[in-house]
């Protein structure tokens, strides 16, 4: 990417101490995101995501979690090495996060006008009046009708998709750089999820503001992100254009994962298609590539050596495995490898 | 337009527009409603509002020559000339009737005028230790729920401490001390104030325990997560975000222990190691009358009782209203 990226991550090791041993929830992740990309995030549960996205708000709290190692610059300054004051300036101003579930996500003691104008007068140095203004505004823009009443509201007066609505208004009513949108639907039903999407990338589209989307739902990556990285246990696994990774993907996870998609222009006679075996331990991952005792095509190479992330030759494309370019790993095939 | 409908009770009058210009309900609004409905509740607001003002205001203006040594006590109204026998001495132990509502006590003392000077040592010492332990249980706990580690275990251990303290005897010693600890000022060696800072410095640990489980769970909540990924500093968190979350349980707590300090007030005044006599106490009184009761003299001690019986628990209704009123998630239709 020749565009001076607005996030840069390199070796990101964010680890957690448990009763049983160091847990690495992520364990040395490295990407850019430029600025003004819908950079996607997928993965299992535990692989990785949302650990990422706490990191790069610093919201990991010490003495459970504690970033081992790692830069995380953001417009070129290392969050990392932040006294947390200053973080806090970022919070919220240039980097905002929206929250998997919108009915715990807001105060239920505050109004909406509360919150709104809470991280308005925090960032933006206005009175309270002016703070009001901006709150209407932002809620008129994720259509909330009657935006001055609704500000006297409390949440427990709202469903689901309205307080999502709230949140995305409260993460952008600063005009962030960068939205981190931690499964924002999942909490949601499905009609109100594609309106919710819409509407958010609509208006971090208007802004210029870099969006990181991190979903289990492959169909939601496919339709509204540029680049996605997919994350197994800690690491990136494959990482490039969302295109060209759905129509070739380079590693053998990612083939299983878009392998085990539920398609509607599928028939729906067989058992549907799942990654074999269980998620690895965090505490000890297998030796080589985490992801041999699961993968079809492991050989002796794959149970000894990590593979680093390498350019598959695929405009960008990367990913993190030996034979990526000796598998021809097409997505006709996949069909076919299952059921054989 | 689906969610627009769940916003408001409001059903979906014929006039859309209008429907939309519902008044908002306020959360004071709906505070006021729901204390309105606990009957109990607003009428021990009623009562206790009454007791403070007697107490407080009423009393001072009560009748009484200080000077003269037939009257070196509070008294209602005068009743000098009613109350002595041929020979001009006081009679004492005078049963309740017409200016003697409540009767006299074994030296000659208007009970009426007393259970309402009493009042004030009562209400001085709930009040005054209710502050304290609501704000030092406050502060210990938040701190010791907000921040984990060596913060907490320290208060935990000291607040462990406090709790492991035995209250009575703790009290007993240190109120028999009071008036005698010559480097506290005046105010506090004698009378109410004392043993209101003693008390609250004994109470607040079950109050920290609590907060503290408050914070513990309050501090997990995504919208503390999210307060504090929208650029919130620790201080502001725990303002702003926490504390009127725990508030209930606080206020209910609070309450709680304004009850329990008056009660411990009086058995000590009861055992003569609380508020010295002759200032005018319920526990006091009900000592004092306790011992002319077998003598068939009841009214001292019923009276001093009741009056502390009533206000105690007038005190625990308010907090039951306050508990059931407070909580925001709560709608209005309380059966």
């Amino acid at each position: 990417m020749a565009v001076q990226p607005l996030l840069s991550i390199k070796d990101l090791r964010t680890y957690f101490t448990t009763e049983e041993g160091v847990v690495r929830a992520v364990d040395g992740v490295s990407f850019d995101i430029a600025p003004g990309e819908r950079r996607g995030v997928v993965g299992e549960s535990g692989s990785g995501k949302s650990v990422t996205a706490m990191s790069i708000m610093r919201l990991i709290e010490p003495p459970a979690g504690e970033i081992v190692t790692g830069t995380i610059e953001f417009q070129g300054e290392n969050l990392l090495a932040l006294r947390e004051d200053d973080m806090q300036e970022i919070r919220g101003a240039k980097i905002a996060m929206i929250f998997q579930d919108p009915m715990t996500s807001l105060n239920p003691v505050y109004t909406i006008g509360d919150h709104l104008m809470e991280t308005i007068m925090l960032h933006q140095h206005v009175n309270k009046h002016d703070a009001r203004k901006i709150a209407a505004d932002a809620l008129g823009d994720v259509q909330i009708p009657e935006p001055m009443t609704v500000l006297d509201d409390y949440p427990h007066q709202f469903s689901g998709g309205m307080r999502q609505r709230v949140m995305i208004a409260m993460g952008l009513s600063c005009n962030p750089d960068l939205l981190i949108a931690d499964e924002p639907t999942t909490a949601l039903d499905v009609t109100t999820q594609a309106q919710i999407m819409d509407l958010m990338l609509k208006l971090a589209a208007d802004r210029g503001t870099a969006v990181m989307l991190i979903t289990h739902d492959l169909g939601v990556v496919a339709g509204f992100c540029d680049t996605v990285q997919v994350m197994y246990a800690g690491g990136i696994v494959e990482s490039g254009k969302a295109q060209n990774l759905f129509s070739d993907p380079q590693h053998p996870y990612t083939w299983g994962l878009l392998g085990s998609m539920t398609r509607l222009d599928e028939s729906h006679t067989e058992r549907l298609h799942s990654v074999r075996g269980a998620p690895p331990s965090l505490i000890n991952p297998p030796r080589g590539c985490r992801f041999n005792p699961r993968c079809d095509f492991a050989k002796d190479i794959c149970r000894e050596t990590y593979p680093a992330l390498r350019d598959s030759g695929n405009d960008g494309q990367l990913a993190a495995c030996h034979f990526a370019t000796e598998l021809d790993l097409k997505l006709l095939t996949i069909g076919e490898a299952s059921r054989s | 337009m689906t969610d627009l409908q769940n916003r408001s009770g409001d059903p979906g009058g014929d006039d859309a527009a209008e429907g939309l210009a519902v008044e908002p309900i306020t959360q004071w609004d709906l505070f006021t409603a729901r204390m309105r409905r606990h009957r109990l509740a607003m009428l021990s607001t009623v009562f206790l509002f009454v007791v403070v003002f007697i107490s407080f205001v009423a009393a001072p203006l009560l009748k009484c020559d200080k000077g003269a040594t037939e009257c070196e006590f509070p008294r209602l109204w005068d009743y000098t000339d009613g109350l002595r026998d041929d020979g001009g001495r006081l009679l004492v132990n005078i049963a309740p009737r017409g200016p003697l509502p409540f009767g006299s006590d074994e030296i000659g003392r208007d009970v009426l005028s007393r259970v309402i000077h009493g009042g004030q040592a009562s209400l001085t010492v709930g009040l005054v230790t209710g502050l304290l332990v609501a704000s030092l249980g406050t502060v210990v706990g938040a701190l010791a729920g907000y921040y984990p580690g060596i913060i907490d275990q320290a208060s935990m251990r000291f607040t462990d401490l406090i709790l492991g303290l035995p209250l009575l005897p703790v009290a007993i010693v240190v109120g028999r001390l009071l008036p005698e600890l010559t480097f506290l000022p005046g105010w506090m060696r004698a009378g109410p104030w004392g043993i209101a800072f003693l008390l609250g410095f004994l109470l607040w640990g079950s109050l920290a325990r609590i907060v503290r489980a408050e914070f513990l769970s309050l501090r997990e909540k995504e919208f503390v997560e999210a307060a504090r990924a929208a650029g919130a500093s620790d201080r502001r968190i725990i303002f702003r975000h926490i504390l009127p979350n725990a508030m209930s349980p606080i206020i209910v707590q609070t309450t709680l222990i304004i009850g329990a300090a008056i009660i411990i007030e009086a058995a000590l005044s009861f055992l003569g190691f609380g508020v010295r006599p002759p200032t005018p106490t319920w526990g006091g009184m009900a000592a004092s009358g306790a011992r002319v009761a077998a003598r068939g003299f009841w009214w001292e001690l019923v009276f001093s009782a009741s009056a502390l019986v009533t206000t105690v628990l007038a005190v625990n209704f308010i907090g039951d209203g306050l508990r059931d009123a407070l909580d925001p998630t709560q709608t209005i239709e309380r059966k």
